[in-house]
């Protein structure tokens, strides 16, 4: 009784639950190595997996055996040098030739760090673990791109494939009983004067002709009413019903000018990517632009967006501009989350920073979601920076800024940034 | 010579030619008198075996983290391509179940069927230990009673309450296993309806143990002397399951599947030599045989034999590769060894095995495979001969003195010395810290003491056996204390949880 059965069918993945149960015992470790390695990333491979290593003895599983010294014995094969009462100098260290110090599996110490790998979806979960959006989501009617198709009830008119039978049995049957009920009513009258008349014997022959003439009449049009008709029957009603999903933009702004070198570049260019990984998952629709800005601003592909360079003086607020103008043109604040990240190294046109001001207050914090600014700079802070600040005043809630000096720093800030709010 | 009429020419496998193959090695087996259960051999791929894998040989098993990291271990060695995946993975229940890798060839496919479901097979059902202690019909029922008792307990007592159950029975599961008494066969079918009336049941016996209504005179007196447990008890997971004091009856259940479950694989323990050995040999016969009768052709065979020859390579001590015996190579050479005894025995096989040699091969390794474990094998059939085919020595390294020194060599005066250490050095008792439950204050502070019992002056690992003290803690609920004896001396003690004074206490009543 032998029996070859194909297996490759089955599931592959008996071991996810297993699997799943590690990584939250070890969850702390895996978040250090994910903050880590997060910062150490090159900007193009944000959002792939990862290799996390847990120190072996964080993850040993104790057993009872045996420590080093006593008294061990033990059968080596390969002999090509010994003789009996041969003495061999102890091996220092653990690395010499056949130290015969128990089973070299049961020694857990000095081993590698236990190392595996996550994939993407993993990463990026321990990545925004415990991080959120905040400040709510709008959720509106954009576009015709989706929809879900409902039940809407019963109609008179549809394609055969979704007659209702039970309906339009139904409505058959009120029909039939509306039309024939009076004539079934009176043709039983008229029986039952028959059967009198035929009892009572009597010589009255033209009312039985009369009757009988009568009930044929009756039958025949009961007959003629069809058992279902054209109008009886009735369909499932289906409608299209628009699916509301959330969309946000996001808006990059960078200064662009001389003084921002391609380190600092790099560093907001990460940011910018945090934050877009980050609202991805939050919104099923996300728009970026990139604007970026020196003396003028300009919406730039995103190529353009970090490599090119120029050089010139630093006005923030045509970015601003910009922004606001781009708002009122393609993105209703009643349809789109609005999110808006700027990075600069503080360094501004002086007078320029309280239009900056007036610009963020008035015209774009209202409509935002969420706004941060980056300063990526060691330097002293400078007006803007300080114009800022009586912008946070005013808009706790939706306004954030930090200071980067390294790219150390970016995770770090992005998670202060973004933490959950306990009110 | 007769004409070759080889079953497959290609190295591509099909379902009608693995059919095939079995027909003919079932055949061979049969011939040969290998008494095996019948076969369920399973066609996966490769994932499928790495979950197999990280179940460590349960087709079923419950649901904790060690598992996981298992997977992710193996994961990671097979993607890095530093290790080839088995080519099989055998489990001892009735069907056999063996799972064959898609990706292997023919060659590799009829290569572990011969080794897996006529070798493996016939070494589980004719072995002693096997026999004895693991029931092949019901253990695939138990590990389904298992499984789902334990996600019932998790979702009834959440999961992370298990888990800590699970992680402190996985710390002494070695220590879970009765060595000397023949455990109750019992039906998996009436496993779970008794499951409930044992709870009922333990619940009150543990009750009477720690009943705090006075008890008659006479009883005291007496209890003053008598330790509990009166003999010292080698079985730590089945102590606790019937004694500890504040284990849930749930919790009681867990403990015990993991008992079962420990039982279950202690006799692969005790026979790996063997039975890597009796299977290695048959696979190696087997297809040798087929190409002998001309089924299989010469460029299979080449194949086979590279493997093979993989599979018992036994690197020298001095080797960057040489992590121990290898099991493989012993075994299968103290195998191939014994039939050579029978069939060509010289001189000193007759004097060293007067027993065996010229006798009926077949009958001798039948026998042989039947009627030992690892270190009584070795210790009866290791010749002179294979001592010195694979130049055996055995060193002695005593830490009281300066250098390691070489006890015997592959020699006259040192044969014996040789098979006596080698066989020692497979006997679990041996390998693993003897460890018992010596008392419990059953009328102080409930503590739990066990003792170690030293062989050769070998310690304890201090950071482990700190480690699985709290997990013996974590079960038993009251303090636990742990001495290693050197025949009546205390050599270590550890304390859980750890008290200053205590130790120094437990010094003085010594």
């Amino acid at each position: 009784m032998n029996y070859i059965i194909d297996r490759r069918l089955n599931s592959k993945k008996k071991s996810t639950v297993n699997r799943q149960r590690f990584f939250k015992r070890y969850r702390h470790h895996i978040k250090k190595a994910v903050s880590d390695a997060v910062d150490k990333r090159s900007i193009t491979d944000m959002d792939k997996g990862e290799k996390i290593s847990i120190p072996t003895k964080d993850i040993n599983e104790p057993i009872f055996h045996h420590g080093e010294g006593g008294k061990n014995t033990r059968v080596l094969p390969g002999n090509d040098r010994f003789n009996t009462g041969d003495q061999i100098s102890r091996p220092q260290g653990g690395s010499g030739q056949a130290s015969g110090k128990g089973n070299a599996s049961d020694s857990g110490k000095g081993e590698d760090d236990f190392v595996f790998q996550i994939t993407q979806e993993e990463f990026l979960n321990f990545m925004f673990e415990d991080l959120e959006l905040s400040n709510m989501v709008k959720r509106q009617l954009a576009g015709v791109d989706e929809f879900e198709i409902r039940r809407a009830g019963y109609t008179n008119e549809g394609s055969p494939g979704k007659v209702n039978i039970i309906r339009s049995l139904r409505s058959a049957n009120s029909r039939r009983i509306a039309l024939v009920g009076k004539k079934r009513r009176r043709l039983k009258e008229l029986k039952s004067e028959l059967k009198k008349l035929e009892e009572e014997e009597g010589e009255n022959s033209e009312r039985k002709l009369f009757l009988t003439q009568e009930m044929e009449e009756l039958q025949g049009k009961i007959k003629r009413v069809p058992w279902i008709d054209d109008f009886d029957l009735k369909y499932n009603l289906h409608v299209k019903f628009p699916i509301p999903h959330s969309q946000a933009v996001m808006f990059c702004i960078m200064d662009v000018s001389g003084s921002m070198d391609q380190s600092t570049k790099d560093i907001a260019k990460r940011f910018f990517l945090l934050l877009y990984l980050f609202l991805q998952r939050n919104y099923e629709k996300i728009d970026v632009v990139f604007i970026r800005h020196h003396t003028s601003a300009k919406e730039v592909s995103e190529k353009n967006f970090f490599y090119d360079r120029e050089t010139g003086g630093t006005i923030v607020s045509s970015a601003l501009h910009l922004m606001d103008e781009i708002l009122a043109e393609r993105y209703p604040q009643s349809q789109w989350n609005i999110y808006g990240a700027q990075a600069s190294d503080g360094d501004n046109w002086n007078d320029d920073s309280s239009t900056c001001y007036k610009l963020m207050t008035e015209k774009l914090l209202p409509k935002l979601q969420y706004y941060s600014y980056l300063e990526i700079t060691s330097r002293k802070h400078q007006a803007l920076w300080h114009a800022y600040e009586k912008v946070l005043e005013g808009f706790p809630q939706k306004f954030a800024m930090k200071q980067l000096e390294n790219a150390a720093d970016i995770y770090p800030v992005f998670r202060e940034l973004f933490q959950k709010k306990t009110l | 010579m007769k004409k070759r009429l080889p079953l497959s020419t290609g190295s591509e496998w099909t379902f009608e030619l693995l059919e095939k193959y079995n027909q003919e090695i079932a055949k061979i087996a049969e011939e040969f008198g290998l008494d095996s259960y019948p076969n369920q051999i399973e066609v996966i791929n490769s994932e499928q075996m790495m979950d197999a894998y990280a179940s460590v040989g349960m087709p079923i098993g419950y649901s904790h983290w060690s598992y996981g990291k298992q997977f992710l271990n193996v994961e990671r060695s097979y993607k890095r391509g530093q290790m080839g995946l088995a080519y099989e993975i055998v489990i001892n229940s009735s069907p056999c179940i063996a799972y064959l890798m898609e990706e292997n060839t023919i060659t590799m496919q009829a290569l572990v069927i011969a080794h897996a479901c006529y070798g493996h097979n016939s070494f589980f059902k004719g072995n002693y230990l096997f026999r004895t202690w693991t029931d092949a019909e019901s253990i695939i029922d138990y590990l389904v009673f298992a499984k789902n008792y334990i996600s019932q307990c998790e979702e009834r007592y959440g999961e992370a309450n298990v888990e800590a159950i699970i992680d402190s029975c996985h710390a002494i599961m070695n220590n879970g296993v009765d060595r000397y008494k023949r455990p109750y066969p019992l039906s998996p079918v009436e496993e779970a309806e008794r499951q409930k009336e044992r709870e009922i049941y333990l619940q009150e016996q543990v009750n009477d143990l720690w009943r705090t209504i006075p008890l008659i005179e006479k009883d005291e007196e007496e209890g003053e002397k008598t330790r509990f447990p009166e003999e010292p008890q080698e079985n730590l997971l089945y102590f606790i399951e019937k004694n500890a004091p504040l284990l849930e009856p749930w919790q009681r259940e867990v403990v015990r599947i993991v008992r079962k479950i420990a039982q279950y694989f202690y006799p692969q323990r005790q026979t790996q030599v063997m039975n890597e050995g009796w299977a290695c040999f048959w696979h190696y016969f087997i297809l040798n045989t087929l190409y002998d009768r001309g089924l299989v052709t010469e460029g299979f065979m080449m194949e086979f034999m590279q493997s093979h020859s993989g599979v018992i390579y036994q690197p020298p001590y001095n080797s960057d590769y040489f992590s121990g015996v290898n099991p493989y190579t012993l075994g299968f050479h103290m195998m191939t060894d014994i039939r050579r005894i029978c069939e060509n025995p010289t001189d000193e096989d007759k004097q060293w095995f007067p027993d065996i040699a010229g006798s009926d091969w077949c009958k001798t390794l039948d026998f042989a495979m039947r009627n030992f474990k690892d270190e009584s094998f070795i210790l009866q059939y290791l010749s002179p001969h294979l001592i010195r085919e694979l130049k055996l020595f055995a060193i002695l390294d005593d830490d009281s003195r300066e250098s390691i020194e070489v006890s015997a060599i592959h020699d006259d005066l040192g044969y014996q010395h040789i098979r006596e250490t080698l066989s020692a050095q497979y006997n679990i008792g041996n390998r693993e810290p003897n460890i018992q439950v010596y008392n419990v204050d059953v009328r102080g502070d409930r503590s739990l003491t066990l003792h170690h019992s030293r062989f050769n002056r070998r310690p304890l690992d201090q950071d482990d056996t700190v480690e699985v003290l709290k997990h013996i803690h974590r079960l038993w609920g009251f303090d636990v204390h742990l001495h290693s004896l050197e025949d009546t001396k205390i050599e270590q003690s550890f304390t859980c949880p750890v008290k200053d004074t205590d130790v120094a206490k437990q010094r003085e009543i010594f």
